[in-house]
Formats: structure tokens, sequence, C-alpha cells
């Protein structure tokens, strides 16, 4: 593998890595604050690239179903969380596994009415479609570059949200003591609402802009949710921090035992993951 | 007097078996009343003489309506609908094949309903949510307790590896409409199992040829690390390297992993003359504009199985023109059956066809010819299996019979993307009958 195409690798590395933070962190902090394990986020990825093709058919316009599919999104984690989430707080995790497993099929069957079992695909945005010329045949889409960019975007975002704002405060107050929080006279049911709408939100954004570059299946959702837990539980469970380092991790080691050492590169993820367990059993950056 | 108001019971007319037994217990319970309210008419006409006769007569009608009764009974017996059992994806990646495919029989069935003899056909649909470990108890339950006279099924091949498990030898007739490992009609062939798809060996062979007379010597393949692509990519390698070529590589993703972009750009760095990929469905999208994206469509040929470019062209887009497969089907095909077939899906389920209908409905055709070959009896296994192998089915793909091993000897056609249409170019191969190795049949 000569310098070239190791950088260009590496590249793919990360910006699968980055993609999969955008799903990730939704997961990991709605587990983090409300410690509420939500099977259902991959759900939520399908249904934001099935909104994105559904606006995107009617429109034309991507930025246009990008930002409907996140207002949708948000309306949708809100009224989950109000209707549902919300009698989970005081139960056990087996009682979320299934109300969230449960919601999966709802939404798998959702899927299959509303939009059908065809394999289905979005055009990228005439303005990101070029690609740059890197090496030899090899040319990377400019699309791919945006949505590593804008999930770079996102995790500052979300940086600066949680580390300099008073709901970042909030929710950081929340993960390590929520009882306190209470007591201050904080309504700690609408921060979780709020947590979970975001959570739901990012899922669904990640969804909309895999949307050009993915295909869009049923069934999409649980694959990329396996992908999510393995980040999740290396990051550790709830960090935000260890979701971006994680998800960089699998990303890149992934790419490239897929290429060196193809014939047991399923396996190597998790191995990665194994391996980190037993050093720190909570996961990299574990509260 | 007696019969007027009776219902009689209809045999010629078809009708489901619990029917008739209540046409029947209605009646005999009318002619056991009439005695004692029809008593009075009768005395005041003439009260003696009529007495001891209409009792005779009562009698003798109730016998005799009895005994057809009965032999309507036996009648509804043979009458009873065949039951069909379908055993395919309903949900999950492999849905729309599932639809698909039932679509197709469905078609078929009702199309060809008058060569059934007046049987009726009872289906009983399983999702196998393309599952291999649920198979053997979905077919057991077809096989012993619904008793099923045909199983339709499945899309997926390690699927079908569970149902031969299970049907091999046993009543059902199963017919595969989809599933390609080639076991099923190699090593693991049986004398009720047919199919009406094709072996996975069947497109992918005469690509080699294809490569080669195309000029290209070193050719990257690449495939999901499962049975079918793993058979696809053998049978490719057969061909191509027993005229010279040389496969440079051989990539195997693991199943169901779409993140395509570090092998692109593997092969982008190996630079060989064409690559032979073995994708379908939501997978075959994504490799197709990842190939695209990375730069490499129009500079490394793109050779396929036509399920690369089946059911994904309006989703792959610009990204898949001039993409080069073999398939035993092409939607554009110019005969007067797919013409036929096409019109009446399109009519039927406001959709296009696909290949997995045609397969579907290649199944409910033959299914059609067995019955009308056999009178619409289904006791006799070995005549309906008799009768399938010498049928010759009318398919939307084109005319085609069935191999010893129960494989369709088919056309495989070569097909080019051209402005989001699979056109047919030639033929790859003329009536290709699968080598079926390790079949004792």
């Amino acid at each position: 593998m000569d310098l070239a195409i190791f950088l260009v690798q590496l590249l793919n590395g990360l910006q699968y890595g980055l993609l999969l933070f955008l799903i990730a962190s939704g997961l990991t902090l709605v587990f983090g604050v409300m410690g509420i394990l939500n099977l259902a986020h991959g759900s939520m990825y399908m249904v934001g690239a099935y909104l994105a093709w559904y606006f995107f058919q009617g429109t034309e316009s991507f930025l246009f179903s990008a930002v409907i599919s996140a207002v949708i999104a948000l309306m949708l984690g809100v009224l989950i969380e109000r209707t549902l989430i919300c009698r989970m707080y005081k139960r056990n995790h087996l009682d979320q596994v299934l109300l969230t497993i449960g919601m999966i099929f709802v939404f798998n069957a959702l899927q299959s009415l509303l939009w059908g079992n065809d394999p289905l695909g979005v055009d990228v945005p005439d303005a990101l479609s070029g690609s740059l010329h890197l090496t030899g045949v090899v040319e990377y889409p400019v699309y791919r570059i945006f949505v590593a960019l804008f999930c770079v975007a996102i995790a500052a975002a979300l940086y600066f949200v949680i580390n300099r704002t008073r709901l970042g405060m909030l929710i950081r107050a929340g993960e390590s003591n929520r009882e306190m929080v209470e007591c201050l006279g904080v309504d700690i049911s609408r921060l979780y609402t709020i947590v979970f709408g975001a959570g739901v939100m990012l899922a669904t954004i990640a969804g909309v802009v895999a949307a050009p570059m993915a295909s869009i299946v049923p069934g999409m959702g649980e694959h990329v949710l396996i992908s999510c837990f393995v980040v999740v539980v290396i990051g550790g469970m709830g960090s935000i921090k260890g979701a971006l380092v994680g998800a960089l991790l699998v990303g890149v080691v992934d790419t490239f035992a897929s290429v060196v050492v193809p014939d047991v590169a399923s396996m190597i993820v998790y191995i990665l993951m194994a391996v980190i367990l037993l050093i720190k059993p909570q996961g990299l950056f574990s509260n | 007097m007696l019969s007027k108001a009776v219902p009689y019971p209809e045999i010629h007319q078809p009708k489901a078996c619990i029917q008739r037994i209540e046409c029947c217990s209605n009646w005999l319970l009318v002619q056991f009343k009439t005695p004692f309210n029809g008593e009075t008419n009768d005395l005041t006409q003439s009260r003696i003489m009529n007495n001891n006769k209409s009792i005779l007569r009562r009698l003798a009608t109730v016998v005799a309506i009895t005994s057809i009764g009965i032999s309507s009974l036996v009648q509804s017996a043979v009458q009873e609908p065949v039951k069909v059992g379908i055993m395919m994806p309903f949900s999950g990646v492999y849905a729309a094949l599932g639809d698909a495919g039932r679509n197709g029989l469905k078609l078929a069935l009702e199309e060809h309903a008058a060569f059934l003899h007046g049987r009726t056909i009872e289906y009983i649909e399983l999702d196998t949510e393309a599952r291999p470990e649920r198979a053997p108890e979905q077919a057991s339950s077809l096989l012993s307790q619904q008793k099923a006279d045909f199983v339709i099924g499945p899309v997926h091949s390690g699927v079908a590896m569970g149902m031969l498990k299970v049907l091999s030898n046993q009543k059902p007739i199963m017919i595969i409409p989809n599933a390609g490992a080639n076991a099923a009609t190699g090593p693991l062939c049986a004398p009720n199992v047919f199919r009406t798809s094709f072996s996975a060996w069947q497109p992918s062979y005469p690509m080699g040829d294809v490569a080669l007379k195309s000029g290209y010597k070193k050719v990257v393949t690449m495939s999901w690390n499962y049975g079918m692509g793993q058979e696809s990519l053998d049978a490719f390698r057969e061909s191509f390297t027993k005229g010279g070529g040389q496969v440079v590589k051989e990539i195997l993703v693991p199943f169901p992993k779409t993140e395509f972009q570090s092998y692109i750009t593997d092969i982008a760095a190996m630079k060989p003359d064409a690559v032979f990929v073995f994708f379908a469905g939501g997978g075959a999208v994504k490799f197709v504009k990842d190939y695209d994206a990375m730069g490499l469509k129009g500079k490394i040929p793109l050779l396929g199985s036509g399920f690369l470019t089946e059911g994904t062209l309006a989703a792959q887009g610009a990204a898949a023109e001039g993409i080069v497969t073999g398939l035993h089907y092409a939607d554009s095909l110019d005969n007067p059956a797919n013409i036929a077939f096409r019109q009446l899906y399109q009519q039927q389920f406001g959709k296009e066809a696909d290949i997995y209908g045609v397969q579907g409905y290649d199944a409910g055709l033959l299914i059609a010819q067995a019955l009308n070959a056999t009178n619409g009896n289904t006791a006799d296994q070995g005549a309906l299996i008799k009768a399938m192998e010498s049928a010759v089915i009318d398919s939307p793909r084109g005319k085609f019979h069935f191999s010893r091993s129960h494989n369709p000897i088919q056309n495989i056609y070569l097909r080019t993307v051209e402005n989001g249409v699979n056109k047919v170019t030639g033929l790859a191969a003329e009536a290709l009958e699968d080598p079926a190795r390790g079949c004792k049949l």
C-alpha cells in the first residue's frame, strides 16, 4: 500500500467513523442523561433516510428535505418521550429493551406500509456532486468530505452545548446525580423530553445526510444499531467524548482491517471491543 | 310435495366441504320434520290411502338423498382446495423480493384457474424474514400441520438449506422461486424439489467468457462472503481461468456489510482490467453508487451477475450506466409472454414486474401445468412429479424446461445498462444447463 492509497484509506476510515459518531451520539446522550437504553435508535436513522427520500421526491431540494426531516424528527422524539418513554424511567433496563424492541417492529411495519420495500436512493445535491481527484484512478466525492465536515461541526456544537451552556450544565448534572438536580428545583421531566428529542434528531439527521450515499432499504436501522452499540460500549456508555473516540477508532480499524486482513475483518472490531473492555471494563471514557 | 322446497346439494359446483355437510344435514332435518308438519294437509286430502305410501316414499327419498349426500361428500374430499404454502420474506432486507415472488405466483394461478379442474387454491403464507434458523420449524408446520400440497419458497439460500432439511423426499412438492444455492439442485437435489429460478452458477459462468471476449485478462472479483456470492464468483472464475484469464484478487465482504469504500479504494490501487461482482438489492445500490463516487466508473469496467442491476436501477440512477451483466431475464425482452405478463402485472399490482415476479409467476405456471396433467389430483405425487419433469414453461424469460436435477435449462442474456434500462445486447449463453455436480437423480 503506497502512501497516497494509505491516506485515502485513512480518509475513508475517518469519514465512516464520523458518520458512526453522528448516529451513536444520540444513543449515548440519551443513555447518559436519562438511563434509557433505546434500541429503536437505529430505526430513527432509517426514518431519517426515508424522510429525506420522501421529501426529496416532492421538492427536489435536499436542504429543504433535510430541514423538514429534522423538524419532524424532533416532534417525533418529543411525542415518543411523552407517550411511551416517560413510563420507563422508574423501570429496569429489561422493560426498556422490550418497549424499544417493540418500537423497532412498529417502525419497520410503518416503513413497509408507507414507502414499500424496494431499495430507494437519493441523488447527491448538485452543489456537492463533484469529486476531487486524489491519486491514480481514485477520486473522492465532495459530498463525503462535506458529510465528514458536517459531523465534525455537530461534534463541536455538542461540545459547546454540553460544556458552555445552561442546558449543558443541567445535562451534565443530570448525568451525575438526577435526584439532586430535582431537589434544586429543575423540572427534570422537561429536560428529559429535550434530551430525548435531541437524541432522536441526531439519529435522524445522520439518516438524512447518509441517504445520498447509502441505499435506503428496510432493515437499514438494525445494521447500523449494532455498530453504534460497539462504538458506545468502547467509548463508555453515556460519554459523548467516548462516542467520538470510539467511532473514529471503529471506523479506522474496520477500514484498514477489511483491506489488510480481509479474512478476519468482520471480527476485528469486536475483538477491539473485547480488548478495551478487558482493560477498561466501563469503556474508555465512562463517568 | 317433498322436494320442492328443499335445497338440493349441487354436486357439479365446487363448494367447500363444510357448506355441503350443512346443506345435507339441513335437508335431512327438513325431511324428518315434514311428516309431522305436513301430516294435516295429507290427511285432509286422502287420509288413509296415502298415509303408508307417503311414509315409504319419504323413507326412500331420505335414503336416496343421504346416499347422494355421502357421494357428494366423497366428491368434496377430492375437491378440497390445493394447499399452497408460501415461505418467503415479507419483512426485512428481502421483503421486496418476497412480495414480488408472491405476486407473480398468485397472478399465474389466478390466470390459469381454468386448468385446475375445479380445485381452488388455499394459500398459507409464512414470513421467513430471510432468517435461516427459523426455516426448519416453518417448513415442518407446512409439512405436518398444514399438510401442504406445494411449498413455494424461499428467496434466501440459507433459508433454502433449512427447508430442504425438512422437505426433501416428503409429500409436499417444493418449488424454489429464487434461492440460487447450487446445492439445492446439486448434492441436495430430490425428486420433490424443483427450482423455477436459477442456480448461482448459471448467470455468472458465461460472464467469464464475456470478459475474455472483451479482452480483459486481469480481473478482481468481489461479493458478500456468503454462499450465493461465493458460488457466483467461483462460476465466473471457472470459465475465466479456463480461457486464460487471471483473477488477481477475490474480495469477500462480510454479509450484510455495505461499507464498500475501503475495498473500492483497494481495487483502484490494483488497477485491474475489469471487476466482476455479485451483489443484490440494497447492497447492489450502495456498491454501484460507491464505485461511481470513487471515480472508478468508466475507468475500470464493471461486470456482474445480473442481480446487480435488477430492481435497483431506479435507486442507482446514472451510476449504473454501462454496467454489463448476465441474467436469465431482462425487463425489455421482446417476446409475447413477457409483454403480456408485464402488462398484467402492472394492471394488478400497479408497479413494474421484475425478475422475482417472473420466477414466482413461473412457479405458478408449473403448478397449473402439473394439476392440469393430473386432472387436479394431488394425491399421486409420482404423477405430479412426472408432469412437472416434462413440463415446458412458457415463461416471460422465454420457454424453458427442467434438467434432470429439476433446474431450468435457460438462456442467459447479456445486458448493458443504458438510460436506466437493462438493454439486451445478445446471448451470453444459450439453453444453459447447470452441471448439477453431485446430484444423483
